[in-house]
């Protein structure tokens, strides 16, 4: 009963495999970037998916898309481009510095900075060396009783 | 007064955070500028559906307002949308389509023009046909082009090709008045006024 299963399961997981497109490259180059690509390209009707992970229906055409591409000797500059240019900065999960987006690069830097200033600016603070002595006399009182 | 500062600045940093994290709970995250806006149609030369020996290229747009309308019979709010689109088209809207499947796989075909054909005549018939014809996209490739990520989005073509309006999910009469109307009414007011100097 057991290996029924195992290889009702085994032949399940080639049928999957089987599924995903065989996309055939002349150049270990052209493989190279179609992952580096389908990876790095945002599917622009899932939430936050790569369009290398997604299913959908526009995911596929644009994996299909990257390739027909690649086989025509486009370089990664030139498909990223062409991309934007129908989906927009969204579709490229590294946005470009504009006006808007330098804040992403800005911001952490000015909030480490004001972490040093912070720290830096800290008075160093001790106990009254006065207070001290008295809360050891206290002690030493509390411990005396016990005896 | 430093005091004060010191209790100040971080409540209006807060408050200024949890206003901007507040407004981004009504934010819709699909929502974004199409590319296509004030872009030429791409170029394409694609079939009709029903009569694949025509053949249809982006000139056919020159010369007339024209809602494009990116649709299939597998998509359930395209079917919603179909009776208004009918409603439109009879009081006067050019309305295209531009169809594609889904089961059609350009890359392994399985599905014949006959049966696509078949969906079609079924569904227009149940629902009403708005469509003046039907582009064929087979490839998919000229939804890819125009940035569609899914149907049903309808484009506002203007009568020199250009695309004026792109819109995203369905077109009801609320989507029509608040995106379409104002737009369609000033492009056909220039079609008028173009015949009358002529």
């Amino acid at each position: 009963m057991k290996t029924v299963l195992v290889i009702t399961f085994a032949l399940l997981s080639i049928a999957t495999f089987a599924a995903q497109e065989n996309y055939q490259f002349d150049t270990v180059e052209q493989q190279v970037l179609f992952k580096e690509l389908t990876a790095t390209l945002r599917c622009p009707m899932c939430q936050n998916q790569n369009i290398s992970d997604s299913d959908a229906m526009i995911a596929h055409d644009m994996r299909r898309k990257v390739f027909q591409l690649i086989s025509q000797g486009q370089d990664h500059e030139q498909i990223v481009s062409f991309m934007k240019s129908r989906y927009g900065d969204f579709v490229y999960y590294q946005p470009p510095v504009t006006r808007t987006t330098i804040w992403l690069w800005v911001l952490p830097i000015f909030v480490v900075l004001l972490g040093f200033v912070v720290v830096l600016r800290r008075k160093p603070h001790s106990l009254p060396a006065q207070d001290e002595q008295a809360a050891l006399a206290k002690a030493q009182a509390l411990l005396d009783e016990d005896k | 007064m430093e005091n004060k500062l010191k209790f100040a600045v971080p409540l209006v940093l807060f408050l200024g955070l949890c206003l901007f994290l507040f407004q981004g709970l009504f934010s819709d995250p699909q929502a974004r500028d199409a590319m296509t806006l004030d872009r030429p149609m791409p170029e394409f030369a694609l079939p009709d559906l029903m009569q694949p020996d025509i053949t249809y290229t982006q000139d056919v747009f020159k010369g007339k307002v024209t809602l494009l309308n990116v649709w299939g019979v597998w998509c359930v709010t395209c079917q919603v949308e179909l009776p208004y689109l009918t409603a439109l088209s009879a009081q006067g809207v050019q309305i295209v389509g531009l169809y594609y499947d889904q089961d059609l796989d350009p890359d392994f075909g399985i599905k014949t023009l006959a049966r696509v054909q078949q969906e079609v005549i079924d569904i227009t018939d149940r629902l009403g046909n708005p469509f003046a014809y039907n582009i064929f996209d087979v490839y998919r490739d000229t939804s890819l082009d125009l940035g569609v990520t899914g149907a049903p989005e309808s484009l506002l073509i203007d009568q020199n090709g250009i695309i004026r309006v792109h819109h995203i999910g369905d077109v009801n009469n609320r989507v029509w008045q608040n995106k379409f109307a104002d737009v369609y009414a000033e492009l056909t007011s220039q079609t008028i006024t173009g015949v009358v100097e002529k």
